[in-house]
C-alpha cells in the first residue's frame, strides 16, 4: 500500500492540553476510514490538524503527494453562519476555490459543473435559495455538492451524517462510496457504529489516545468500545508536562 | 415647482453641486463597507473607529492648520494605530475586542476635542465633530472620490475571502490563507472611508452614512450582492434628499443627511419586504407548498 497520510507521534490540542495524544500510524492511499469515538475524543481536532487549521503541539503529519489545500474538508454544520445572506449557488461554487482563487471567472463550463454537482446531490432548483432557508439535510447536501467541485484526492468529513434523516444519509453515503471507488482517500468522523461496520473497511477508534486502528471488524469490538468510553474527558488544569514529549 | 424644489438648488449654487458630488462618492464607498461591517457584527467597531480618527486629524490641524493632507494623514495613522492596538490588546489580554475598542475610542474622542480646542475656535470644533459638507474644496472632493474608488477596487479584490470568512471560516482556512489578509485590508478600507466621512460629516456622524444604509438594505434584500446595491442606493438618496432638506429648511446639512438616512431606515423597519414589521404582522395566507 502507498501511504497518503502518516501521523508521527502526533499530539494536537488547545492551550497545551492534548486533545489527540501521541498518535502514530498511516492512512493508505485510496482507503475509506471511519474515525470513531465518544464526544471529546479528538476526532474534529484530528481533522483540523490534517487540513492545517491548527498546528500540532508535538509530532507531525506527513502528507504524501498532496498539499494541505488539496484536502477537501467538510466542517461540522455548527461552524457555518447560516444567517449570512449568501445563496446555494455561490456556496457551492466556492468549491472551485483551489482552481479559481480570488479572481478566477466563473464561465459557462464552471456553471455547468455547479449545476451537475447540484444535480448529483438532488438540489436542482435550489440555486437561488438563501442558505438560511435550507433544512439540515439540504444544507448537508449542499456542502457535499461543494465537496464534489473540490475534486480532491483526500476528503475529510467531520460528522457528515449527524441529525440527518435516513434518505439523505443513504444518498450522501452513496457519494462517499463512489469517491472510494474512484480511489480517493476518505476519512469520516462518525457515531453510528452499524453504519461504520456496513460501509467502512477501516476504522480508527479514538479516545484522545488511539484505542484501536485497523480493519473495522477487529477495531469495533465490545471490549475496545468499553475502553474508549472510560477515557477521561476533562482537561486536568494541574497536569504536568508530558514526559513522552521530551 | 419640482424644478425649484429639486433641481434649482444644485443648478444655482456651486457649493451645493460640490456637496452633491462629495456625498454621492461617499455613499458609493461607505455603502458596501457598511454592509460588511453589519454582516461581520462590527457595526459598533465602525463607530469606535470613527472617533479614533479624530485625535490624528486634530494633531494634523494643530501642526499645519486646515490642511487637507495633514489632517487626512493624521486621521489615517490614528485610525490604523487604534485598530491594531485594540486588536493586540484583545489578543494579549482577556479583554474582548469590542470592550478594548470602547476604551480606546472614548479616550480618543476626548483627546481630539482637547487638541482641536488648543488651537482652534468653537467653530473649528463644530466642523471636526459634524463635518463641513457644504464647504468641500477641490482637494477634499478629489480625496473622497479617490477613497471611494480605492474602496470599490479593494473590496472587489478581497470580496471572496471576506464573504467566505463570515459564512464558513473553517472551509476558508482549509483552502486558503487569504482570510487574515482580507480582514486587515478590510480594516484599512474602513479607516479610509472614515477619513472621507470625517471631512464631510464629522467624527460623530461619519459612521452614519455607512451603517444606516446597510441596516436599511437588510430589510430589502436576501443576498449580499443586492444588499450592497440597495445600501449604495439608500446612501445616495439620503445624500441628495438630506442636502435638499438642509437647503430648504436651513438645517445643518450633515445631520440632515443622517436624519434622512435614519428616516429611510425607520420606514424600512416597518415596510421592508424582508422581515419588515408590517409584513410580519400581516403575512397573508400561507401558501400551498
Amino acid at each position: 500500500m502507498t501511504e497518503q497520510l502518516r501521523f508521527r507521534n502526533l499530539t494536537l490540542g488547545y492551550d497545551r492540553h492534548p486533545a489527540v495524544h501521541h498518535l502514530n500510524g498511516a492512512i493508505a492511499s485510496g482507503s475509506l476510514t471511519a474515525v470513531v469515538g465518544p464526544n471529546g475524543a479528538g476526532k474534529s481536532t484530528l481533522f483540523k490538524g490534517v487540513v492545517g487549521v491548527i498546528r500540532p503541539l508535538a509530532g507531525g503529519i506527513e502528507l504524501n503527494g498532496v498539499r494541505p489545500q488539496d484536502i477537501a474538508y467538510l466542517p461540522q454544520i455548527a461552524d457555518i453562519d447560516r444567517s449570512f445572506p449568501v445563496n446555494v449557488y455561490d456556496m457551492v461554487a466556492m468549491g472551485m476555490w483551489r482552481r479559481k482563487g480570488l479572481f478566477g471567472a466563473i464561465g459557462r463550463k464552471e456553471r455547468d459543473r455547479v449545476e451537475a454537482a447540484l444535480a448529483a446531490v438532488g438540489l436542482t432548483g435550489f440555486e437561488g435559495r438563501a442558505i438560511g432557508t435550507l433544512s439540515g439535510g439540504q444544507m448537508q447536501r449542499m456542502l457535499f455538492a461543494r465537496l464534489l467541485l473540490q475534486d480532491a484526492r483526500v476528503i475529510v468529513l467531520d460528522e457528515p451524517f449527524n441529525a440527518i434523516d435516513a434518505k439523505t444519509s443513504a444518498d450522501l453515503l452513496a457519494l462517499v462510496r463512489s469517491w472510494h471507488a474512484e480511489q480517493r482517500t476518505v476519512l469520516a468522523a462518525l457515531h453510528d457504529l452499524d453504519l461504520v461496520k456496513a460501509n467502512f473497511p477501516d476504522a480508527l477508534l479514538l479516545a484522545r489516545e488511539p484505542v484501536a486502528w485497523g480493519p473495522t471488524a477487529t477495531v469495533l469490538t465490545d471490549e475496545n468500545i468499553l475502553k474508549a468510553r472510560h477515557m477521561c474527558e476533562a482537561f486536568d488544569e494541574q497536569a504536568e508536562a508530558c514526559v513522552a514529549a521530551a | 415647482m419640482l424644478y425649484d424644489l429639486v433641481i434649482a438648488p444644485f443648478a444655482d449654487f456651486e457649493f451645493m453641486r460640490r456637496a452633491l458630488a462629495g456625498t454621492l462618492a461617499l455613499a458609493f464607498g461607505a455603502g458596501p463597507i457598511g454592509v460588511f461591517l453589519m454582516l461581520r457584527r462590527m457595526s459598533l467597531v465602525g463607530d469606535a473607529m470613527a472617533h479614533a480618527v479624530l485625535p490624528g486629524a486634530a494633531i494634523g490641524f494643530l501642526i499645519s492648520g486646515l490642511n487637507l493632507f495633514a489632517m487626512a494623514a493624521g486621521g489615517l495613522i490614528a485610525g490604523f494605530i487604534v485598530a491594531v492596538a485594540a486588536g493586540l490588546i484583545a489578543r494579549a489580554t482577556h479583554l474582548k475586542e469590542d470592550a478594548s475598542l470602547a476604551a480606546f475610542f472614548i479616550v480618543s474622542l476626548a483627546l481630539g476635542v482637547v487638541i482641536v480646542s488648543m488651537k482652534g475656535t468653537n467653530i473649528d470644533l463644530l466642523h471636526f465633530l459634524f463635518g463641513t459638507v457644504l464647504a468641500l474644496d477641490n482637494q477634499t472632493l478629489v480625496m473622497i472620490g479617490l477613497n471611494a474608488t480605492v474602496t470599490l477596487l479593494g473590496l472587489a479584490l478581497i470580496y471572496r475571502p471576506l464573504v467566505l470568512e463570515c459564512v464558513d471560516p473553517g472551509f476558508l482556512r482549509s483552502v486558503s490563507r487569504a482570510g487574515g489578509v482580507a480582514h486587515i485590508a478590510f480594516l484599512a478600507l474602513l479607516v479610509v472611508n472614515l477619513v472621507s466621512g470625517f471631512h464631510a460629516l464629522g467624527t460623530l456622524l461619519a459612521v452614519g452614512i455607512m451603517i444606516l444604509p446597510a441596516v436599511t438594505a437588510r430589510f430589502w434584500a436576501r443576498d449580499i450582492t443586492t444588499m450592497i446595491a440597495v445600501a449604495v442606493a439608500a446612501g445616495s438618496f439620503a445624500g441628495v434628499a438630506g442636502l435638499l432638506v438642509s437647503y430648504h429648511s436651513s438645517a445643518p446639512s450633515g445631520p440632515a443627511i443622517i436624519l434622512v438616512a435614519g428616516t429611510v431606515y425607520a420606514l424600512s423597519v416597518l415596510f421592508g419586504r424582508v422581515d419588515g414589521l408590517i409584513w410580519n404582522l400581516f403575512p397573508g395566507r400561507h401558501l400551498e407548498a
